[in-house]
C-alpha cells in the first residue's frame, strides 16, 4: 500500500523539462476503462435507440424527453451514450489483441531464440514477410477474406501483429540464454519448457512491456480504422471509428457526431503511447 | 578395481567448427575423491565439465569418447537422457555466483529447483529442506534468506546458494567450475572448506576446475593439469607439488610467488602465450614454449607412468629432464 502511494506520487512529479506528469495519462486511461466496464450504469440511455424527430441535434439540446448532452447522431441516438459504450469497443478489441498476439509472438520468437536451427529460419522469415507488408493492408486483406465482426477483428489483429512481439522476444531470448543463471538451471535439470517460461520469460518481461503499450495504442487506432472503412464492428454497435466515418459525411452540418468519438480516440491512444514512453525510459536502466 | 569409479573419462575429444579443442582427454574420480583440473585459459578445462553435464552448446561437439558414470555409461550427446542425471546424480556450480542466479526467483526457489524439477518432493516440503540446505552451508537466519532475491545477498553468500542447490540433489558427482575465482581471500578459504566438508559427510566425489594453484594445494587429492586440450600430468596432489614431471607442470608451479624467496626478483613467467585453437603444434603442444623442446617432440608424447606405481603419469618425451628446470 505504501509502496502504491509511493509510485503514485512519484508519477505526479513534476518532469525534467517541464513535460505533463505521467500520472495525468494514467488517470485518463484508468477513467476510460472504468467508464468502459460500467457503461450501462453511465451512459444516460440506450445507444442504439433512435429518434427520428431528433436527429442531427447540437450538444446540450432537448428533443421529446431526451436531453443531449453532446448532441445526437443521423438517426437520433445520443452521441454521449454512445462514445461511452464505443470506449468498451475501443479497449476490448486492444486488450484483446494485445494479449493473443503477445502470447503467439513471445512464445514463438523465445523458441526461435532458443532453440535456434531451422525454427528460427521459419519463424523469422516469417517475421520478416509480415513486417515487410503495411500492417493495416495486410489486416484490411484479411478481413475482407474473414469478413468482418468482433471476433475476427481481434484475431485478425492479433496475426498481423504478433512479429513486433515475436521479434523483441527473440533478441532478448538470444541475449538472456546465455546468463549464467540460465546455465545453472539447466544444470540442476530444469527441461527446456521450465527455462524458457520460469528462467528466461520473467527476465525478458521488461522490454516486452513496452512493446505491449505502444501496440496497444496502435490496436486501438486499427481497430477505429477498420471501423471507419465498414471492416470492423458492425452498425449499430457503437464504435469510434465508425461513429467517425458516418461523422465525415455530416462534418460541415453536424460536427459533433465526429468530433467527439475522434477526441477520445486522440486522448487514449496519446495516453497509451506517452505511458509507453516513460515506461520504457523507466526500465531502461541507461536512460534512468 | 574394487569399486566402480565415480566418474571414467576415456579419450574425451570436443570440436569447436573444424577444430578440436579438447583431444583425447582420460582421467577418472574416485569415490570421496577431489580431483582438480588445472590449466590456463583456453586449455579446455570448462569444456571438459560442461561436457560431462551434457551441456555442451551451439557450434561446440563432443567428437569422441566415453564417460561412465558409477559404471553405468553416459550418453551425452542426447539432452533427454542427461537431463535427467542432472540436479540427480550431476550438479554443477559455477563461478560469477551472482549472475548465476535468477535475479527474479527467491534464493529457496533456486535451492530448491533441483528437487522440484525431477519431482523428488513437494513444494512445501523442497522448500523446508533448501531452509535446511542453506542452513548446512552456514548461511545465517535461512528462514528469512531464503525468501530474498540473489540482489539482497552478498557474493559469497551467492556462492553459497549455489553450492546449497548443487547439493541438495545429493548427487554423485560435483563439478565446481571455478568456484572461488569471484570471491575474496576469506570467503574462498570458506567455500573450500565448506565442499571439503559436504565431500566428507555426503561421500560425494568433486570435480573442481581451477587455474589457482592455492586452492588446488589446499582441496585436492589429486590433480590433472591440462594444457592445449589434452592432459599433459596427472599425480596425486603432494606428489605433484614436490616432483612435476611434465615442464609445463614445473614451470606452473614457479610462475606462484613465494613468501620465503629473495626479495625484488622478477615475477617468473611462462613465455609465450597460449596459441590459438587453429595454431596448434603437431607432436607436444607445449613445444613451441618449452625450454627442452627437441626435434622428437614433433611426435606426441604419450601419457605414461613416471616413478614408482601407476598413479603419476605425465606426457613428456623429457620427463626426467623437468627436475633441472626453472
Amino acid at each position: 500500500m505504501i509502496a502504491l502511494t509511493a509510485t503514485w506520487r512519484r508519477m505526479f512529479r513534476p518532469q525534467a523539462g517541464g513535460g505533463v506528469p505521467v500520472g495525468v495519462f494514467v488517470t485518463i486511461l484508468a477513467m476510460m476503462v472504468i467508464v468502459a466496464i460500467l457503461a450501462p450504469l453511465i451512459a444516460p440511455y440506450d445507444p442504439n435507440t433512435q429518434n427520428l424527430l431528433g436527429r442531427l441535434k447540437p450538444p446540450g439540446t432537448e428533443a421529446r424527453g431526451t436531453y443531449y448532452l453532446l448532441g445526437s447522431d443521423e438517426l437520433g441516438r445520443d452521441l454521449l451514450s454512445r462514445v461511452i459504450y464505443g470506449a468498451r469497443v475501443s479497449l476490448s478489441v486492444a486488450v484483446l489483441s494485445v494479449i493473443l498476439s503477445g502470447a503467439v509472438g513471445i512464445t514463438l520468437g523465445m523458441l526461435a531464440g532458443y532453440r535456434g536451427g531451422w525454427v528460427e529460419v521459419v519463424v523469422m522469415r516469417l517475421v520478416d514477410i509480415f513486417l515487410s507488408i503495411p500492417a493495416i493492408l495486410l489486416a484490411i486483406i484479411m478481413v475482407a477474406v474473414l469478413g468482418p465482426g468482433f471476433v475476427n477483428v481481434v484475431l485478425v489483429l492479433a496475426l498481423t501483429r504478433w512479429p513486433r512481439y515475436a521479434r523483441v522476444a527473440y533478441g532478448q531470448t538470444l541475449a538472456v540464454s546465455n546468463q549464467p543463471y540460465v546455465r545453472l538451471a539447466k544444470a540442476m535439470g530444469a527441461g527446456p519448457f521450465r527455462v524458457l517460461f520460469l528462467h528466461i520469460l520473467p527476465n525478458i518481461l521488461a522490454p516486452l512491456a513496452v512493446v505491449a503499450t505502444l501496440e496497444f495504442g496502435l490496436m486501438v487506432l486499427f481497430e477505429a480504422g477498420l471501423s471507419f472503412l465498414g471492416l470492423g464492428v458492425q452498425p449499430p454497435t457503437a464504435s469510434w471509428g465508425a461513429m467517425l466515418s458516418v461523422g465525415r459525411n455530416y462534418v460541415s452540418t453536424a460536427w459533433w457526431i465526429a468530433t467527439f468519438p475522434g477526441l477520445c480516440l486522440f486522448l487514449l491512444v496519446l495516453s497509451v503511447n506517452l505511458i509507453g514512453d516513460r515506461l520504457s525510459a523507466y526500465l531502461n536502466p541507461k536512460s534512468r | 578395481m574394487a569399486e566402480a569409479k565415480t566418474l571414467d573419462i576415456r579419450n574425451l575429444s570436443i570440436g569447436v567448427g573444424e577444430h578440436s579443442v579438447v583431444d583425447g582427454v582420460d582421467f577418472s574420480i574416485g569415490q570421496r575423491e577431489i580431483v582438480a583440473l588445472v590449466g590456463e585459459s583456453g586449455s579446455g578445462k570448462s569444456l571438459t565439465a560442461l561436457s560431462i553435464m551434457g551441456l555442451l552448446s551451439g557450434s561446440v561437439r563432443q567428437t569422441d569418447g566415453t564417460a561412465t558414470l558409477e559404471g553405468e555409461q553416459l550418453d551425452l550427446g542426447n539432452d533427454t537422457a542427461m537431463q535427467k542425471l542432472r540436479g540427480t546424480s550431476l550438479s554443477m556450480i559455477f563461478q560469477e555466483p551472482v549472475a548465476s542466479l535468477n535475479p527474479l526467483l527467491s534464493v529457496g526457489a533456486q535451492v530448491a529447483e533441483s528437487l522440484i524439477v525431477h519431482g523428488r518432493a513437494t513444494k512445501a516440503d523442497a522448500w523446508d529442506r533448501a531452509v535446511g540446505m542453506l542452513r548446512d552451508v552456514g548461511i545465517p537466519a535461512p528462514e528469512q534468506r531464503a525468501r530474498q532475491l540473489p540482489s539482497e545477498l552478498s557474493g559469497g553468500m551467492c556462492q553459497r546458494v549455489m553450492i546449497a542447490s548443487a547439493l541438495i540433489a545429493e548427487p554423485r558427482l560435483l563439478i565446481a567450475d571455478e568456484p572461488t575465482t569471484a570471491l575474496d581471500v576469506t570467503i574462498q578459504a570458506q567455500i573450500l572448506h565448506l565442499m571439503r566438508r559436504l565431500r566428507d559427510e555426503t561421500d560425494t566425489s568433486v570435480l573442481i576446475i581451477t587455474h589457482d594453484m592455492g586452492v588446488v594445494a589446499s582441496v585436492a587429492d589429486r590433480v590433472c593439469v591440462m594444457y592445449g586440450g589434452r592432459i599433459v600430468e596427472q599425480a596425486e596432489v603432494h606428489e605433484l607439488f614436490a616432483a612435476p614431471r611434465h615442464p609445463y607442470t614445473k614451470l606452473l608451479l614457479a610462475t606462484i610467488p613465494r613468501m620465503d624467496g629473495a626479495r625484488k626478483t622478477e615475477l617468473f613467467s611462462i613465455s609465450g602465450m597460449v596459441p590459438d585453437v587453429s595454431a596448434w603444434p603437431e607432436g607436444c603442444r607445449f613445444r613451441t614454449r618449452c625450454p627442452l623442446a627437441t626435434d622428437h617432440c614433433a611426435s606426441r608424447p604419450p601419457l605414461e607412468p613416471v616413478g614408482e606405481g601407476n598413479d603419476h603419469v605425465t606426457a613428456c618425451w623429457h620427463s626426467d629432464k623437468v627436475e633441472g628446470l626453472a
